[in-house]
């Protein structure tokens, strides 16, 4: 019955064969962090997106001599890669676009604690307690407004204010963004669960409108829709970046107010990683003033160590931390209590 | 007197029923890690039942949404006289093309007032297309290709000479239509609806952008935002659970029908029905029904390649390449292992061959999030040396898109006449050169339509190959993704376009190759 010259056994082979063909091609090397080849090889797993850290990743290459294997996706799918894979994953450095995965996998145990060198590069604001991992960029939630229908006298002093009557019908926010919802958080870490709700409901009422993403605030804001939005500090700064007079500004509410919460991307080591001293030295990249200085220019975003910068529309380091509420990130794991918070609401 | 199957036939299909059973047995290992009271709390929400309601009628929508395009498409494309059949053909697949997420954003864009048609016309023709309605047009407009495919074989199938003699017995056209046509047809709309039904059941992209919660979108929630993997296979084996209801519902309606041609068993020629008044209307209604899904989502791909700034042709290379090096293995793959499950249950019915059959549709129903975490998890338990191998994103989705090659070689396997196998092999053919020589030229229709929709699914796919994909892999959809996320329309449009060129290039290949398809 198993003849060699019948066609299904023929089938068998040549698949069996192809299959080890190929794994032997490509497995290898992912499975063993690159023990085989002459270069030293670091594998990245990247839940920033490719079009941000590119450039980043060659210029680290050309300069170490390092070979970087990058595995791009979603920040919260690689967390849930990682694990899974525990002890065995492949990946030596895990870049994330927010501190929620970060925390998660800390608390886990599968992040390796960081050197002092690395640590101390940053202020507190830009760490978490446990050194396990550190931001390489910031973000800070902003309002955006129309200076034209925006007079100083009405700039809000709190986000909370944004609520009140005179504000009906001129308030644009994006619920379904992820930087929105670590806010939201903040808020109910910081003012409570009952506070939370009520502002949102009262936001609602007040007609706020909904949009899909940031940068739709500001494009509605421009297009008259809105008056005043809730967006991240970068996107108005990109539009400007393309039209120095663009007629929408951007400001922050009073020191300490939940609505300047400032989010990070940041990076850690996997505990699992056979390579730590070369994960080490490429976060000390990310972190050095040079690269720091490419991030400001080319993304818009805070950099994350006290350096000088003259970039239009940031604030200095100082600023920044007077204005950040005073939360610790790592607080802000409870997405899915805002998730459901949102829901009953009727924002989701 | 019962014949046994060769054992190649009973191989494969278990072959492939193990390959479905492992991630489930994996989403049954992550389910039990939840406590009792949890696990109360979670069964009991009130939301499931939200939950249900919300998929089922979406799925019932996009089926009937996807008819009233498909049956009409269909019926023009094969059996009129309407100038450019294989051009309607050809265009009647290729939505399948389109990346879910790009014609969600171009119909959002189409309500938007920053989106292109307000820029190019300077007005906003649609509200904004959100929730049930939004999601129901999005699904409809890029499935209804599934129900088109499989109902074209079916018209090619049909038989006219049974129509003949109906009329020829003194049914009128329409009542020989409704009773000898329609029930002919049947199985072809079971299985074209039940892919349709299956992918609504599946899909994340369409209802996250349109903002609609259905189970997968629960799914995927609990999984992102709360890291949590136990409530989210508890979730996932809930929507098993429903995917094996409605498996059970269509095997009771359409494997009931026996079609098989008996007699000569070559079918006559078909006589083609003159459309004379009936054309224009006609192409109004292809028009209308492509403007929507595929002027419109191509329009907004070229609106924005024309705002491509630098650009150049070797970026796209190593994309092209990976793109390649997956769709098409996986296309030959899951067709070759879907034959031998379609043959088994066709021609040697038994509980366990229809078993086997129906396991197969269910690495369909599997969330690819959770498909994919149950294959890292598998793979580095077992055989830790195929992790992020190609040869291991290439099983993982085989497994996934089988119940797409099933479909249609399903249909098929139904049609094709056994009495001609049989007399093949009462002549003295052996059983392998009988399958060649007479079976495989009976079923070939099914067998590419079957190819082209894995083909088409692979080249586009997303959440699988973000997990399982060897470490640097950058096929065009994920490049496609990468930047959208970043709203990056004009950086990602050329990646877009590839996909559509490459999958147009394949539908033309294989259309032609097939009977009655593209000339």
């Amino acid at each position: 019955m198993f003849r060699l010259r019948s066609w299904p056994v023929r089938i068998v082979l040549l698949s069996t064969v192809l299959v080890f063909l190929s794994c032997s091609r490509d497995g290898g090397q992912g499975a063993e962090n690159g023990g085989d080849s002459s270069k030293e090889s670091l594998v990245l797993y990247c839940g920033r997106s490719q079009s941000l850290v590119d450039d980043i990743v060659k210029m680290y290459e050309e300069k170490s001599g390092v070979d970087v294997r990058i595995k791009y996706g979603n920040t919260a799918e690689l967390a849930l890669a990682i694990q899974e894979e525990g002890a065995k994953s492949p990946a030596d450095v895990f870049w994330a676009q927010d501190a929620g995965a970060l925390g998660a996998l800390s608390r886990k145990g599968l992040l390796q604690t960081l050197p002092p060198v690395v640590i101390t590069r940053v202020p507190g604001l830009f760490r978490n307690t446990s050194h396990h991992w550190v931001a390489t960029s910031g973000r800070m939630r902003v309002f955006a407004y129309s200076p034209d229908r925006v007079s100083l006298d009405d700039m809000p002093f709190s986000v909370f204010e944004l609520a009140e009557e005179k504000w009906n019908g001129r308030v644009g926010w994006a619920p379904t963004n992820a930087s929105f919802q670590s806010f939201v958080t903040a808020m109910r870490v910081m003012s409570g669960e009952e506070r939370t709700e009520n502002w949102l409901r009262g936001m609602k009422a007040g007609g706020a409108k909904s949009y899909p993403k940031n940068t739709a605030i500001i494009e509605g804001i421009y297009a008259g829709e809105i008056d005043l939005g809730l967006p991240n500090h970068y996107y108005l700064l990109r539009f400007k970046a393309e039209d120095p007079n663009f007629p929408v500004e951007q400001s922050s509410f009073d020191a300490g107010d939940v609505g300047n919460l400032v989010n990070i991307a940041g990076v850690g080591v996997l505990g699992s990683s056979g390579n730590a001293t070369g994960a080490q030295k490429f976060i000390e990249f990310l972190l050095s003033d040079e690269m720091q200085k490419y991030l400001v220019e080319n993304t818009h975003e805070y950099p994350v160590i006290p350096i000088l910068h003259d970039h239009d529309g940031l604030l200095m380091y100082e600023a920044l931390e007077e204005l950040a509420p005073p939360i610790e990130l790592a607080d802000l794991e409870d997405l899915d209590g805002t998730l459901a918070l949102l829901r009953k609401v009727g924002l989701l | 007197m019962r014949r046994r199957p060769p054992w190649y036939l009973t191989f494969f299909p278990a072959l492939v029923s193990i390959a479905v059973g492992l991630p489930i047995a994996y989403l049954a290992v992550r389910a039990s890690e939840v406590d009792a009271a949890m696990l109360r709390e979670i069964l009991l929400r009130e939301r499931n039942l939200l939950l249900v309601r919300n998929t089922l009628g979406l799925m019932l929508g996009v089926i009937a949404g996807s008819s009233l395009l498909a049956v009409p498409l269909a019926w023009l494309a094969t059996s009129t006289n309407i100038r450019g059949r294989g051009i309607v053909t050809l265009l009647s697949v290729l939505p399948l093309a389109i990346p879910g997420y790009v014609l969600g954003y171009s119909l959002l864009a189409l309500g938007s007032p920053y989106g292109p048609v307000q820029e190019l016309f300077g007005v906003t023709p649609f509200a904004r297309a959100t929730g049930f309605w939004g999601s129901l047009v999005a699904l409809t407009l890029y499935n209804f290709p599934f129900l088109f495919l499989t109902l074209r074989t079916g018209f090619l199938e049909i038989d006219p000479a049974l129509g003949e003699s109906a009329r020829a017995l003194g049914l009128s056209p329409f009542a020989a239509f409704r009773r000898v046509t329609l029930p002919q047809l049947w199985p072809a709309f079971a299985s074209g609806a039940l892919l349709v039904g299956l992918y609504v059941l599946g899909d994340f992209g369409v209802v996250s952008l349109m903002r609609f919660e259905t189970f997968s979108y629960a799914i995927y929630l609990q999984y992102a935002a709360s890291l949590d993997r136990a409530y989210a296979a508890w979730l996932a084996l809930g929507l098993l659970a429903l995917t094996i209801t409605i498996l059970a519902i269509e095997f009771r309606v359409a494997g009931r029908i026996l079609l098989e041609r008996a007699g000569k068993g070559s079918r006559r020629e078909r006589k083609l029905f003159r459309l004379g008044r009936w054309a224009w209307p006609a192409y109004t209604f292809v028009g209308t029904a492509l403007l929507f899904s595929l002027a419109l989502p191509i329009g907004s791909i070229l609106f924005w390649t024309s705002r491509v700034r630098d650009f150049s042709f070797s970026d796209l290379l190593p994309s092209l390449f990976d793109s390649l090096s997956v769709s098409i293995p996986v296309a030959l793959v899951a067709t070759a292992l879907a034959l031998p499950v379609a043959l088994l249950a066709g021609r040697f019915p038994s509980g366990l061959s229809r078993g086997f059959e129906r396991g197969a549709y269910l690495g369909y129903a599997i969330p690819p999030l959770a498909l994919a975490l149950g294959f890292i998890f598998l793979t580095l338990k077992s055989v830790p040396f195929l992790y992020q191998s190609l040869a291991l994103l290439v099983a993982a989705l085989s497994v996934h898109f089988l119940a797409l090659a099933l479909s249609p070689i399903r249909s098929a396997v139904r049609t094709a006449s056994r009495s001609l196998e049989e007399a093949s092999r009462a002549l003295g053919r052996g059983r392998w050169e009988t399958f060649r020589s007479v079976s495989l030229p009976l079923l070939w229709p099914g067998v590419a339509g079957a190819g082209l929709l894995v083909f088409l699914s692979a080249m586009k796919e997303l959440p699988v190959s973000f997990l399982l994909a060897p470490l640097d892999f950058q096929s065009l959809p994920l490049r496609v993704y990468g930047y959208t996320t970043e709203a990056m329309f004009a950086e990602a449009a050329p990646y877009a376009l590839a996909i559509l060129m490459l999958s147009s290039l394949g539908a033309t290949l294989v259309l032609r190759v097939s009977p009655g398809g593209a000339r």
